[in-house]
């Protein structure tokens, strides 16, 4: 065998083309998102702008009426990335309306006592999920199932009716506005934003951050790089739960409410705001900022079809739906393109 | 055959565990409800807790004997419950746009349209499950959250209530003194059985779902068989979806078959097939969605509130998953007990556990050395 | 060359799996600064050595020594930090994170817990760069091909002894099979780094199923033989048919005794022909011709492509070249389908992963071939499928005898003979063996090739592997030679064909 002096093909193969790394490129997903976003507000202005569209409150609004929302699927962001799948977001945000209602309400609890313990359940749920996924090797989807029929049933147990708030301190909070200048944001969009602030920082400037991604690209290597993927996994649903616990306050705090059929399903918005927002659903890729997008795409959808009038709110699902369809078919294709 | 034999082969049949908790399930009543097992002729029907349990249960076994299908192959199908929607939607507001609505043409012709759409359905699930090579939980996510909307399009949002005799035969109407439903599950039932251990259907299913990789190197054309276990689930969710609409009278695009796909997975579980594809029991899924119905109307009868109903069923899930999993059965039992009675048991062992290779004794150390191998190269 | 001292010293290790013996009684030395070959044919015990080594496996006896210390790894994760890094076939590796990320991941540059971006690419490009290569470390991993995320997760392993290895930096590589799926180049690229880490004091053990590599950049190799030491000797002393030799482990005088091939020479007309198939990275474009009733057998080394080869004419995998005729007819071989329908059986090497349905039972299994043949439609009638099941399981002595046993629980002979079993059940016109004796017991191992001499003499055209070569000289009519993925020679059995002149024609590549 003779000794070549440069090897062609090494050299070749090491600088990607130009179009295949802007292809190939993690970002490009959440690009999509936002410019998606920017049409179809663009839209929206255009069609309704005689509707008061064009009102910085509009926008303001998104956030405001969608901060459960956005909470909760940066706690399924977690989730996802790490390649699992959390099925009782819905549940345990219904669990805890039902259990801050019903310990403000019925045993006259102050709210800063209540909060620590709302967290706190949904943490503790979270964990144990995340404890029998990985001590037992069960399939996220069925020990997340088992959750969804334990927090739901667990709300009915406190109270088939519904609870509504009358606190003083709950409702003052629901009313504040933190202004902006050309509008303002409720309490609740606020800590919906410090909490998507918190998780970028979490996921993309901590060593338990990067080892979400880890697990999510490659499990088995993640292990075999001596990383404790074990307390990474339990970890991630831990987080989940006390994201959708957090949720869940904010839409007791949006609703004033306890109800235990409140957020019925929303972890199916949570998954599709998710995907829609450019995470892999196999896990390992994605962006937390790309939630915040998917999150505005479909509080946009709600708005637009609001605006329209004649629409019903059903469209919502069937565009969801097929938002959803659009993009696991794009991650597919890019998937599909890495392998060869 | 000595009695304890007997008694082995009783217990390690597969029907013994979910049959013994129907069972027991059942005789829980009792004390509650003495005449729990009588069963009355009023004004030529049958009534009775039995009756009633296999009434309302009926939608749920459908559903269930379809998915045992689609999780014997190793997937997993998320979107009956919308399908339950989409199909009753169809043949309601079908049938309530007739001036005769309980024109027989009609209404057949209603329950056709509602089918059709069913099996679209499923035909695009199974498209991207096997065609397009999408994580069967993500791929019927689609219909899921989507197709509730579409159901509730199909509806306008309303609850469309009919008044149609003939279509109310299918749900609720009685026929030889026996609810209409319970021969609808029957012949449903039967046709699966006939289909899949008549035919070769089931070999072939339990074969794509226990070793993906040596089928397809044994010529199975796994895609075909995809598709139509997942066309095949669709349709079993729509006659589902006929039956719920029926028993009501109405169409609730919102409502309906709610949460079903996941009762009708615990149904499946429990029943003994495993979530990870291969072996399958039609009959332990029947049993399974029994046991699921049982648990609703004794937590009924007993007097505990109804809205712990949730809280037992995920106590079920939780238990019989612990049960499933190897790695709890060794934790509790200890390793042997853990082996011995796994769904899986058998199959690798030297794969997975770390790599100790359970060659047997006459083996030469060549298979020592291939069972570690298999890890890293 | 004056020895120094061993960095690393493996004595009497020894190493059992419920009570069969891996290893028994191995010594291993590993000299600072040296590439060291660990050569072996299946079963010889390299994985199981290297395991030992890695803290994968625990030590049933012997010791190990490193540095002069005596050390027991309990974990890949211990040995690791006291030196010893290990870089598998397979790039365990995160592909969804950057280069520079996988170099560091778990021990990144923090400060107050937070990751500190700039320096950890700063540090990751100068180690790159101090191993001479030219990568971009911000870049994903899975933008880069194979050849190159091997680099990195060499990389990797070098680096992470400097930062766990409390300052005295990895000590010894190990790199088990790096370069089964890499081009000429890549190879050139990997090797030309393993020379520079040498060349820096590390200790490299090295895997490679290729010969050539193993003359062109190892000092020392030690051979293993069905877990025991046969020998260790400098690269230079040692030329490849002594190197062979060893590892088959039959002097060449022996082997011609056991020489007693089948001598018929009444084959039929060509049955199979292929032309220039071939698919890159498994085994380059080859000509084959299989005659009615003809055993082909192929000998070649662990790794040599004779696997390979047998895929392709299954369509098991695509060929990206080349073309099969079956019976005059061209057979697109895309899927394995299209080969079954052309009358071609496959029992794979892997019987558990890739053979069996191991939940199914016997009965199950056997007529599982036919049954996907016909379709779902068409199920085998009952009286005729246990017919088929009783006569096969007969004939072939499966025990147990019952049909309803799961295959699962099946000893590894009796699941062989329940995979050809499906296969004769088919009657197709070639049957291709991938080490059909492999793991089973000696009865059983007769048995099977006894089969294949009836099987011949009744039309049906056999295509043999084995790594056992007085098993194939025994039975084939014409043997392939493999070496170093290609198809070196083919050869017609006869007298004057003796196991020494095929080990020639393995250690040299050419037949005259």
């Amino acid at each position: 065998m003779t000794t070549t002096t440069q090897p062609p093909a090494a050299t070749d193969s090491r600088t990607p083309s130009r179009a295949a790394r802007l292809l190939g490129d993690r970002r490009l997903p959440v690009l999509v998102t936002a410019l998606l976003f920017l049409v179809m507000y663009v839209a929206g202005l255009s069609r309704y702008v005689n509707y008061g569209f064009a009102e910085p409150q509009v926008f303001m609004n998104l956030f405001i009426d969608n901060s459960y929302l956005l909470v909760a699927a940066v706690g399924a962001t977690f989730v996802i990335l790490s390649g699992g799948i959390d099925l009782s977001v819905g549940s345990l945000i219904g669990f805890t309306t039902m259990l801050t209602a019903w310990l403000v309400e019925r045993q006259g609890l102050p709210l800063v006592v209540v909060v620590p313990i709302a967290l706190g359940v949904g943490a503790f749920g979270g964990f144990l999920m995340g404890y029998v996924i990985h001590n037992f090797e069960i399939q996220p989807f069925i020990v997340t199932l088992a959750g969804l029929f334990l927090f739901r049933g667990l709300c009915l147990v406190i109270s088939k009716e519904s609870i509504s708030i009358g606190d003083s301190t709950v409702s003052s909070l629901a009313q504040t506005q933190v202004s902006l200048g050309a509008g303002f944001l409720s309490v609740g969009a606020v800590i919906a934003l410090v909490v998507l602030a918190g998780a970028f920082y979490v996921l993309h400037y901590t060593r338990f951050g990067r080892r979400v991604y880890a697990i999510g690209g490659n499990e088995q290597s993640a292990m075999l790089m001596g990383l404790p993927q074990g307390g990474t996994k339990i970890a991630v649903y831990t987080v989940s739960g006390f994201c959708s616990a957090l949720a869940g306050l904010l839409f007791t705090l949006y609703i004033q409410s306890g109800d235990p059929l409140h957020a019925t399903g929303m972890e199916l918005d949570a998954i599709a705001a998710v995907v829609i927002g450019g995470t892999l659903l196999t896990g390992g890729s994605g962006y937390v900022v790309g939630t915040l997008f998917g999150v505005l795409v479909l509080g946009l959808i709600k708005s637009i079809i609001q605006f329209e009038g004649t629409l019903s709110s059903w469209w919502t699902k069937i565009a969801t739906g097929v938002l959803l369809c659009a993009f696991i078919l794009i991650q597919r294709a890019m998937t599909a393109r890495k392998k060869t | 055959m000595s009695t304890p034999s007997r008694w082995r082969a009783l217990t390690h049949h597969h029907l013994f565990w979910p049959t013994a908790v129907l069972v027991l399930l059942l005789l829980v009543n009792v004390p509650f409800t003495p005449d729990f097992f009588s069963i009355k002729m009023t004004g030529g029907h049958l009534y009775g807790s039995l009756v009633s349990i296999v009434l309302f249960g009926s939608p749920l076994i459908l559903v269930a004997v379809g998915m045992t299908l689609v999780i014997a192959t190793g997937g997993i199908d998320l979107s009956v419950g919308a399908v339950v929607a989409i199909t009753g939607a169809l043949a309601c507001s079908y049938i309530s746009d007739q001036a005769d609505q309980s024109a027989l043409s009609g209404v057949l012709l209603a329950m056709g349209i509602g089918l059709l759409a069913a099996v679209v359905c499923g035909l695009w699930n199974g498209f991207l499950v096997a065609r397009m090579g999408i994580q069967p939980i993500i791929a019927t996510l689609i219909i899921m959250v989507a197709g509730r909307g579409v159901a509730q399009l199909i509806t306008d949002g309303q609850i469309i209530t009919i008044n149609s005799e003939p279509y109310k035969l299918i749900g609720g109407g009685y026929w030889l003194t026996l609810p209409f439903s319970i021969f609808v599950v029957a012949v449903v039932v039967a046709i699966t059985v006939a289909l899949t251990r008549k035919t070769a259907l089931g070999l072939l299913v339990e074969s794509v779902g226990g070793n993906a990789e040596a089928s397809r190197l044994v010529g199975i054309r796994s895609r075909r068989i995809k598709i139509m276990v997942y066309v095949f689930c669709a349709l079993c969710a729509g006659i589902a979806g006929l039956m719920i609409s029926s028993n009501t009278s109405a169409a609730d695009g919102n409502n309906a078959g709610l949460w079903i796909e996941l009762d009708a997975i615990l149904a499946v579980v429990i029943g003994g097939t495993s979530l990870l594809g291969g072996r399958f029991s039609i009959g332990g899924t029947v049993v399974g969605a029994l046991v699921i119905q049982t648990l609703t109307t004794t937590i009924y009868t007993i007097g505990v509130p109804t809205q712990t109903n949730l809280v037992f069923k995920a106590a079920v899930v939780i238990v019989v998953c612990l049960l499933q999993s190897p790695k709890f059965r060794a934790k509790v039992f200890g390793a042997k007990f853990g082996a011995r009675f796994g769904p899986k048991s058998g199959s690798t062992p030297g794969a997975k556990d770390g790599g100790k290779p359970a060659a047997a004794p006459s083996e030469t150390a060549a298979t020592t050395e291939a069972a570690p191998q298999m890890e890293v190269s | 060359m004056a020895e120094p001292r061993p960095v690393l010293e493996m004595t009497g290790i020894v190493k059992e799996f419920s009570g069969v013996r891996a290893l028994s009684g191995v010594d291993f030395r590993l000299f600072p600064g040296e590439i060291h070959a660990l050569m072996g044919e299946n079963g010889a015990g390299k994985s199981t050595l290297i395991k030992v080594l890695t803290g994968v496996y625990s030590l049933d006896g012997g010791t190990i020594t490193l540095d002069g210390k005596s050390v027991l790894f309990g974990s890949p994760l211990q040995a690791q930090q006291a030196g010893i890094s290990t870089v598998y076939q397979e790039v365990n590796l995160c592909p969804n994170l950057s280069v520079a990320e996988n170099i560091f991941i778990g021990r990144e540059p923090t400060r107050a817990g937070r990751i500190q971006w700039k320096r950890l690419r700063r540090e990751a490009a100068e180690l790159v760069d101090r191993l001479g290569l030219d990568i971009d470390v911000t870049a994903p991993l899975s933008s880069y091909p194979l050849a190159v995320q091997q680099l990195v997760a060499i990389v990797r392993s070098v680096s992470t002894g400097d930062n766990l290895g409390g300052g005295s930096g990895t000590k010894v590589l190990v790199l088990d099979e790096p370069t089964s799926s890499l081009d000429r180049g890549e190879v050139q690229e990997l090797f030309r780094l393993m020379r520079q880490l040498k060349d820096e004091g590390v200790a490299i053990l090295f895997v490679s199923h290729f010969l050539d590599q193993i003359y062109e950049v190892c000092d020392r190799m030690t051979v293993l033989r069905n877990g025991t030491l046969v020998g260790e000797h400098m690269v230079a002393d040692l030329d490849q048919v002594g190197l062979v030799q060893l590892m088959i482990g039959k002097e060449l005088d022996q082997l011609e005794e056991l020489h007693d091939q089948q001598l018929r020479a009444d084959v039929g007309e060509s049955l199979l022909h292929a032309e220039g198939l071939g698919r890159v990275g498994a085994i380059d474009p080859f000509d084959l011709e299989i005659k009615k009733g003809e055993v082909v057998g192929l000998a070649g080394l662990l790794g040599s492509g004779r696997t390979e080869l047998a895929r392709l004419l299954f369509g098991a995998d695509q060929p990206d070249s080349g073309k099969v005729t079956i019976g005059g007819k061209q057979v697109s071989m895309s899927a394995p389908n299209d080969a079954i329908g052309a009358g071609v059986a496959f029992c794979s090497e892997n019987r558990k992963t890739e053979g069996l349905v191991p939940d199914l039972t016997v009965r199950e299994n056997i007529i599982l071939a036919l049954q996907a043949a016909r379709g779902w439609t068409r199920p085998i009638p009952a009286s005729q499928r246990d017919e088929l099941v009783a006569k096969y399981i007969k004939a072939l002595d499966i025990r147990p005898a019952n049909p309803e046993a799961r295959v699962g629980q099946l000893s590894g002979g009796n699941q062989q003979k329940v995979l050809l079993a499906r296969w004769l059940i088919t009657q197709p016109k070639l049957l291709i063996l991938d080490e059909p004796t492999r793991g089973i017991d000696v009865g059983a191992k007769a048995e099977i090739q006894k089969l294949v001499v009836s099987l011949s003499e009744d039309g049906m055209s056999v295509l043999y592997i084995a790594a056992e070569l007085e098993e194939v000289l025994r039975l084939s009519h014409t043997i392939g030679v493999l070496r170093d993925r290609r198809l070196v020679a083919q050869i017609a059995n006869g007298p004057e064909i003796t196991p020494s002149r095929i080990l020639e024609t393995i250690a040299s590549g050419e037949h005259e």
